[in-house]
């Protein structure tokens, strides 16, 4: 057992080093083929733990070393295997497979092919270490891997021109990225303090261990390292009001947007607070988990409004993303973790599915992702179309897909705890998430073709990455089916992660189901009205709503990144520029400028002394001898 | 009665002679000589204080000093000789050819 969790740890290690070899050749296939073998190896490898956990329920720790040990401080590179762990490693190697495969499709003309494997698999070993640890340093060390690995798939097509703000919002994909970089870096700062406050007070880093001390901890110090730890998961699951770099991050390559910007890294801030479920689950800090379920439907709202008018493609699935990261945050703030690991599973699959879909589309069409240059692309696309759709369906959450089971729970959830202000925002959410995702669908596959008179050409993807998007169709029907049965197994890992809803929810339930069902029928009605029809009734552009209020505020993402840019960017670059002027320059560099122009000036000064003439240094020592003897004189006649 | 201070006086005198015959001096065979009169001033300054303490390491040193002198000359002698061959001359000032 124990070199099963090698084997799914380093395999995508393997194929990373693999594929660096390669990195400055010219494209070569088998480059992606082996490492797409290895991360299925991984997925193997995690399935036969996931089962052996299932039969046995044995916990498996691993400490492959020590890693750091200076006097009372020691720390190993150690692994755990439980039941929180199994599942995300489970996910992560699945969706990495099929998003490994469907790149060699996608990025079949692109020059940097072998880089782009190398970075894909050293993100899903990073993540994977994320996953695995069984301390809150190796948590970290993933945390930052996978920081680095997205920086640099975002930033994938760095040759690419900045363009105005109006123009892309995003500005560039190098832009992206280090925009990504850096407000993860601001979140990090927060984690890497309420990792200092753990160990702190409980001397430990190891999850066993502080998770077995916090009863005897103060309101104080629980409270802080909760929030602090959560303001790190805030920055990698961009919750507001860190959100922003994840929409920019859309300038990276498809594949990656739907490997680490829907699937695994953004989910990587639930995974946080649901592997520190003992902490969030404390009594003294229920504050702060009231907080992140209330800023968790907020987000969810938020992202959801954003989605409504967005014209963009990949933004729009990329604000669903938000806002579903919103929902499992809601779940985890109300004490259903469980709830929370179930959706951002079943989440996975569909939203990778949707965002491979809309991968295909922006490849037949040319990159292009206006939506309103789209229109009854279904003709040209017709496997595209249908898993788009069932992904669509997935999202929206209808039964018996897997959106409808995980998120309805999460809504039960919000009913049964009585914050009825949440559960009504997460059903008006519902109803958005589902008329933004077929305004999405009908805008780009149904209605009047309107891409042909522009000149374009659309062309179905390779028939292998459509094959290859199949397991995660399948995953997001059946996910939902075995909720139940994923109950039964995550209540192994101790009474914090249990959760039942009370006789009077579980009355309610098959109401609270119905309502949403058809608040969603009817979003997905009013979407099939407005987008889908042809002819007269087709949807024309209106250009005098576009001016509108709302319309705007929505469009503008509630002017979030131009307050950002005129008080946090603006005046920061104004501040670097005085102290590169004023103190860069003008001190700094003026010192070590004069330090050397008075080494030069002397020896430019003294180099007459060098007549090439004997007698002239010889008088010169002379004069050294006197000025020592003074010096020697002086200092016996003083001391 | 000749005392002490009088050694050290002639010494002194001698010693100054032969630094301004380095520093004024422009033939090396003269430098030479005058490197000569410092070293033997520093030879009776020796011998002088050695038999004011009663102590013969001076005396021993100036032996010594006086052995390695002869062997510098030696040797000194024998790279003049090979100057003057190349150069025809032993002028200092002729010979400046490293300028800075």
């Amino acid at each position: 057992m124990e070199n099963l969790v090698y084997i799914a740890l380093f395999a995508p290690f393997a194929g990373s080093l693999f594929a660096s070899l390669f990195g400055m050749k010219e494209r070569e296939i088998f480059v992606g083929v082996v490492a797409s073998i290895l991360i299925f190896i991984s997925f193997l490898a995690s399935a036969l733990l996931a089962a052996n956990l299932y039969m046995t329920g044995e916990v498996i720790h691993v400490r492959m070393m020590d890693w750091i040990a200076v006097g009372d401080f020691n720390v190993g590179f150690g692994f755990v295997v439980d039941h929180i762990s199994v599942t995300m490693m489970s996910v992560v190697t699945l969706v990495s497979t099929v998003v490994h495969i469907y790149a060699i499709g996608y990025m079949d003309h692109d020059r940097s092919f072998n880089r782009f494997f190398s970075y894909l698999s050293a993100f899903v070993f990073s993540m994977m270490i994320l996953v695995m640890s069984d301390n809150f340093l190796g948590l970290f060390i993933g945390w930052e891997g996978v920081g680095v690995c997205s920086w640099l798939l975002v930033g994938f097509w760095y040759h690419k021109e900045d363009k105005p703000k109006e123009e892309n919002p995003s500005i560039s994909p190098s832009w992206a990225a280090n925009e990504a970089f850096i407000m993860n870096r601001i979140a990090d700062l927060g984690m890497l303090i309420g990792i200092f406050i753990l160990y702190w007070n409980t001397g430990s880093l190891r999850y066993d261990e502080v998770f077995a001390q916090l009863p005897y901890l103060s309101e104080t110090v629980l409270a802080g390292a909760a929030i602090a730890l959560f303001i790190g998961a805030m920055g990698k699951s961009a919750q507001f009001p860190l959100h922003t770099w994840l929409t920019d991050a859309m300038e990276g390559p498809t594949p990656v947007s739907a490997l680490i910007h829907a699937a695994t890294m953004v989910t990587a801030g639930v995974f946080l607070v649901v592997r520190s479920n003992p902490l969030y689950a404390m009594p003294e800090v229920s504050g702060v988990s009231m907080f992140i379920a209330s800023l968790g439907t907020f987000v969810a709202f938020y992202a959801a409004s954003m989605a409504l008018v967005e014209r963009d493609l990949k933004r729009i699935i990329a604000y669903s993303t938000l806002s579903q990261l919103g929902y499992m945050f809601a779940a985890a703030g109300l004490g259903a973790y469980w709830i929370a690991l179930f959706h951002l599973a079943a989440h996975a699959f569909f939203k990778a599915l949707l965002f491979l879909g809309g991968g295909n589309v922006m490849h037949a069409m040319n990159d292009e992702l206006d939506l309103f240059k789209m229109g009854n692309l279904k003709k040209e696309m017709r496997a595209t179309w249908l898993y788009m759709g069932f992904a669509s369906i997935a999202l929206a959450g209808l039964p018996p897909l897997a959106g409808f089971w995980s998120k309805d729970a999460i809504i039960e959830t919000a009913f049964n705890e009585q914050t009825y202000i949440l559960w009504f925002m997460l059903v008006v959410t519902a109803g958005m998430t589902a008329f933004y995702s077929f305004r999405q669908v009908f805008l780009s596959f149904h209605g009047e073709d309107r891409h042909t008179p522009l000149g374009f050409h659309p062309h179905e993807m390779y028939t292998f990455a459509l094959v290859a998007m199949f397991p995660l169709a399948v995953l997001a029907l059946i996910t939902g089916w075995f909720m139940s049965a994923y109950k039964v197994f995550i209540y192994h890992i101790g009474e914090s992660v249990q959760y039942e809803m009370s006789e009077h929810t579980h009355h309610l339930a098959i109401y609270l189901g119905l309502l949403v069902i058809f608040i969603v029928l009817a979003s997905i009605a009013y979407a099939y009205m407005k987008y889908a029809r042809t002819g007269d009734k087709a949807w024309k552009r209106d250009e005098a709503k576009e001016q509108g209020f709302f319309y705007k505020l929505l469009k503008n993402q509630y002017y979030v990144p131009k307050f950002y840019e005129e008080f946090i960017t603006k005046p920061y670059s104004m501040i670097s520029e005085k102290f590169w002027t004023g103190v860069d320059l003008k001190i700094v560099d003026a010192t070590v400028d004069n330090i050397a122009k008075f080494f030069y000036t002397t020896g430019d000064k003294t180099r007459s002394m060098q007549t090439g003439n004997l007698s002239n240094y010889l008088n010169w020592m002379a004069v050294g001898g006197v000025i020592l003897l003074a010096v020697a004189a002086v200092s016996a006649i003083f001391m | 009665m000749i005392g002490l201070s009088h050694y050290l006086i002639v010494s002194a005198i001698i010693f100054s002679i032969g630094l301004i015959g380095v520093l004024r001096r422009r033939n090396l065979l003269m430098l030479f000589f005058a490197t000569e009169i410092m070293l033997n001033a520093v030879n009776i300054a020796f011998a002088a204080i050695s038999h004011y303490y009663n102590d013969l390491t001076g005396q021993m040193f100036a032996f010594f000093i006086i052995a390695i002198a002869a062997s510098e000359v030696a040797v000194g002698l024998g790279i003049l000789i090979v100057l003057y061959k190349k150069h025809g001359s032993l002028d200092l000032d002729d010979l400046a050819s490293m300028r800075g």
